[in-house]
C-alpha cells in the first residue's frame, strides 16, 4: 500500500484564521442533491469533531454544479439503504441522495461508509467503505465529495486538494508576509514560511510535496524549495539581479524560472537533480512567467519584446519562440489547463486588469472576471475552476470562478490582504474500486 | 427494494504514516525571521551628521540631508509602463553621480518598484529596467560600477498603499539609497 501524503498536511501547527468562501454567483440549472447528516455509530459521549455530511454538502455546494437540498427540509433522514424511503425524495425533487455512517474502528481510527442513490430510478449508483482516522477525517470527507462529483459529473473532482497563497498582515505593528497552505475549502489554513520582507511566486511540485517560492528575506530576491510537509528547505538561486517566477516541469525534475544574472530578465531551465542551468530564451526584453504545457514540451511566457507584454510559447528543446496572444495591450502570467488546450491569464480590458481564457485552438480570448485588479491566475487540478487574486475595497482576497464563468465564490480572510493564490495538483491517491 | 449488487469497495486509503514526521511540527529553519532592512528615506552617507541647525547660510551636515541640495531628492519618479527618466530628474541624478564619483568609497543601491498594475513577476523585471535606467545614467557620468547596485521589487514594497492613480504615481519608482 503506497504511503498517502493526501492527509498529512501537520505542517507546524502554526494555526491561522480561515478563509471563508462565499459563492457570489451560482450556476442555473444545478442538479438538486440531498447529503443526509451522516449517522454516528459508536458511543454517544465520542461524536466526531467534523461532521462528514456537512463536508460533503459544502464541497458539492461550492462547486456550483450542485443544489444541496436544506437540512431542515427533509422529510427523513435515513443513514443507511435499509431506510431510505424514496417516495420522500421524489416529492422533494431530488434528483440524487447520500446517506452515510461514521463508526470507531480501532483505536483513533473510524470507518466512513456512504451510498449514493438515484432518486427516480430507486437505486444505488455507488458506494463505499472508507477506513480513517480522528485527524484525517474532513480529508475523507472531501474525498467522498470527489467520488461523488465524478459520478454524477463524469469530471474528476478537486475538492480534496489545497491552495497556496500569500497573506500580507500586520501583527503588532510590524508588516508580517507569510506562505500558506489552507484545504481548497478554505480551512486548516497553515503558515509555512513568513518573512519581514516580500515572498512571492508560490509553485507546486506536481505531487504537490513541495512549494518552491521567491523570497527577499536577506535583501535580495531568492528562489527557495521547501518540502510543504517537513518545512525543510532550502536554497535554490540566489543570482545577481532577479531570482522569479520558478515553475516545476509536469515530470518534477525541472524548473523553469526567471534569472537577470546576465543582465535582463530571460527565462532558464534547471535539472533539479544536477542543478544545472540551462537558458531557454535570450531576448533584451523582459521575459517572465514561464508556464509549463501539460505535456511537458513547450513553456509559455510573457515578454515585451514586441513592445507590450504578451504571451510566447517555445519549445522546451529551444528555438524561436511564437506569439499567442494578439488580442489587447497587455497579456501576462499565462499558464496551461490540465487539458493542454487551454490557457488561463491576466488582460487589460480597458483601464482593467482581468482574469481570461485564451482557447489554444482557435485563439479567442473569453474574459471571465470583472475587477480593476485582477491577477494570478491559476487552475483547480480538474480544470473546472480558476482562482485567482482580486480586490474587495481597499482589500486583497481571492477568488474563483467555474471555466464557464457561471460560477463565482469569494474567498476572505478576516484581516489583512491576501494574494498569489495557487491550486494544488491531485495528491497521489488509490483509485481502485 | 433490495441492494443485491451492494457490493462495498474498500477504498484502501492508507492511514498516513509519514515517515519522520513526528519531528517535524516546528519549523526547522527560521531564516525568514529577518532583521529590519535600512529605511529608503534615511539616506544617511555613514557617519552623516545631521545636527546642524540650517540658520546663518552654510548646511553643517552631510550635502544628502541638506534640503536645498539636489542630492535631498533620492526618490524618482516614472510614467505608467516607463522606464526613460523624466526631464525633471536629470538635474539631481547628475548631483548623485558628482557626489559619488566625489566619494568613491560610497556605494548606491537603486531599487526599482512599479505600481500595482499588472502580474506580478513582469513588474519585478519592469523595477529591475528602471533601476537599470538610472544605473546606465549614473555609469555614463562616470560612477564606477563596483559602485553601484540594483534590486528588483516589482510592485512589493509600494510607498503609498492606496489604489488609485495619485498613489500609483509615488509607487513608480527608483529609490537610491546609500549605503
Amino acid at each position: 500500500m503506497k504511503k498517502l501524503l493526501l492527509f498529512a498536511l501537520l505542517l507546524f501547527h502554526t494555526q491561522v484564521q480561515a478563509i471563508t468562501i462565499e459563492i457570489t454567483q451560482g450556476a442555473e440549472g444545478a442538479l438538486p442533491i440531498a447529503v443526509v447528516p451522516f449517522g454516528w455509530k459508536g458511543p454517544a459521549g465520542q461524536v466526531p469533531a467534523q461532521h462528514v455530511g456537512e463536508i460533503v454538502a459544502a464541497d458539492l455546494a461550492r462547486s456550483g454544479r450542485f443544489k444541496t437540498l436544506p437540512v431542515g427540509s427533509m422529510l427523513s433522514k435515513p443513514t443507511a439503504a435499509d431506510q431510505v424511503d424514496f417516495r420522500d425524495w421524489r416529492a422533494l425533487r431530488m434528483e440524487n441522495l447520500v446517506v452515510g455512517e461514521v463508526k470507531p474502528n480501532g483505536p483513533g481510527g473510524y470507518l466512513v461508509r456512504f451510498q449514493l442513490f438515484d432518486v427516480y430510478r430507486g437505486e444505488q449508483i455507488t458506494g463505499y467503505n472508507i477506513p480513517t482516522t480522528a485527524r484525517d477525517l474532513r480529508a475523507t470527507a472531501h474525498h467522498v465529495a470527489d467520488i461523488i462529483y465524478e459520478t454524477l459529473t463524469g469530471q474528476p473532482g478537486a475538492f480534496a486538494t489545497r491552495i497556496a497563497y500569500v497573506t500580507d498582515s500586520q501583527e503588532q505593528g510590524k508588516e508580517v508576509i507569510a506562505l500558506q497552505v489552507a484545504d481548497a475549502d478554505g480551512y486548516n489554513p497553515q503558515t509555512i514560511v513568513s518573512s519581514a520582507e516580500p515572498l512571492m511566486s508560490p509553485a507546486w511540485s506536481p505531487d504537490g510535496s513541495k512549494l518552491a517560492y521567491v523570497s527577499f528575506e536577506k535583501g535580495r530576491p531568492a528562489i527557495w524549495l521547501q518540502e510543504v510537509f517537513t518545512g525543510r528547505r532550502e536554497k535554490l538561486t540566489s543570482f545577481k539581479g532577479i531570482n522569479g517566477a520558478p515553475a516545476f516541469s509536469p515530470d518534477g525534475r525541472y524548473l523553469a524560472l526567471t534569472l537577470s544574472k546576465d543582465g535582463n530578465p530571460d527565462i532558464f531551465v534547471m535539472d533539479l537533480a544536477r542543478r544545472s542551468l540551462r537558458p531557454l530564451t535570450r531576448h533584451w526584453a523582459i521575459d517572465t512567467e514561464p508556464a509549463w504545457s501539460p505535456d511537458g514540451r513547450f513553456i509559455v511566457f510573457t515578454s515585451d519584446r514586441g513592445g507590450s507584454p504578451q504571451i510566447y510559447r517555445v519549445p522546451v528543446s529551444g528555438g524561436e519562440p511564437t506569439r499567442l496572444t494578439f488580442e489587447g495591450g497587455y497579456n501576462a502570467r499565462a499558464s496551461y489547463a490540465p487539458n493542454g488546450h487551454e490557457l488561463t491569464l491576466v488582460t487589460r480590458v480597458g483601464g482593467n486588469y482581468r482574469i481570461g481564457v485564451l482557447d489554444l485552438n482557435d485563439n479567442s480570448l473569453r474574459v471571465l472576471s470583472d475587477g480593476r485588479l485582477d491577477e494570478s491566475p491559476s487552475f483547480a487540478p480538474n480544470g473546472s475552476m480558476i482562482i485567482y487574486a482580486t480586490r474587495a475595497g481597499s482589500r486583497g482576497v481571492l477568488a474563483a470562478v467555474s471555466t464557464d464563468g457561471r460560477v463565482k465564490q469569494r474567498l476572505a480572510v478576516r484581516a489583512g490582504d491576501v494574494r498569489e493564490p495557487v491550486w494544488s495538483p491531485y495528491y497521489q491517491r488509490e483509485r481502485n474500486r | 427494494m433490495k441492494l443485491n449488487n451492494l457490493s462495498w469497495i474498500m477504498l484502501a486509503l492508507a492511514v498516513l504514516v509519514l515517515a519522520g514526521c513526528g519531528g517535524t511540527q516546528t519549523r526547522p529553519d527560521s531564516g525568514a525571521q529577518v532583521e529590519e532592512r535600512g529605511g529608503a528615506e534615511a539616506g544617511g552617507a555613514g557617519g552623516a551628521q545631521t545636527a546642524g541647525i540650517r540658520g546663518g547660510g552654510a548646511w553643517q551636515g552631510s550635502p544628502l540631508d541638506n534640503p536645498d541640495s539636489p542630492l535631498y531628492v533620492k526618490v524618482i519618479y516614472f510614467d505608467f509602463d516607463r522606464s526613460d527618466i523624466r526631464p525633471e530628474f536629470i538635474d539631481k541624478l547628475r548631483a548623485h553621480a558628482d557626489y559619488l564619483n566625489s566619494n568613491p568609497q560610497t556605494r548606491m543601491v537603486i531599487e526599482g518598484h512599479c505600481d500595482e498594475r499588472g502580474s506580478r513577476e513582469y513588474n519585478i523585471g519592469l523595477g529591475e529596467r528602471r533601476a537599470n535606467t538610472v544605473r546606465t545614467f549614473l555609469e555614463a557620468e562616470g560612477v564606477s560600477p563596483r559602485q553601484l547596485e540594483t534590486v528588483s521589487y516589482g510592485e512589493e514594497r509600494p510607498a503609498n498603499p492606496g489604489h488609485d492613480e495619485a498613489a500609483w504615481a509615488q509607487n513608480r519608482r527608483a529609490e537610491l539609497v546609500y549605503q
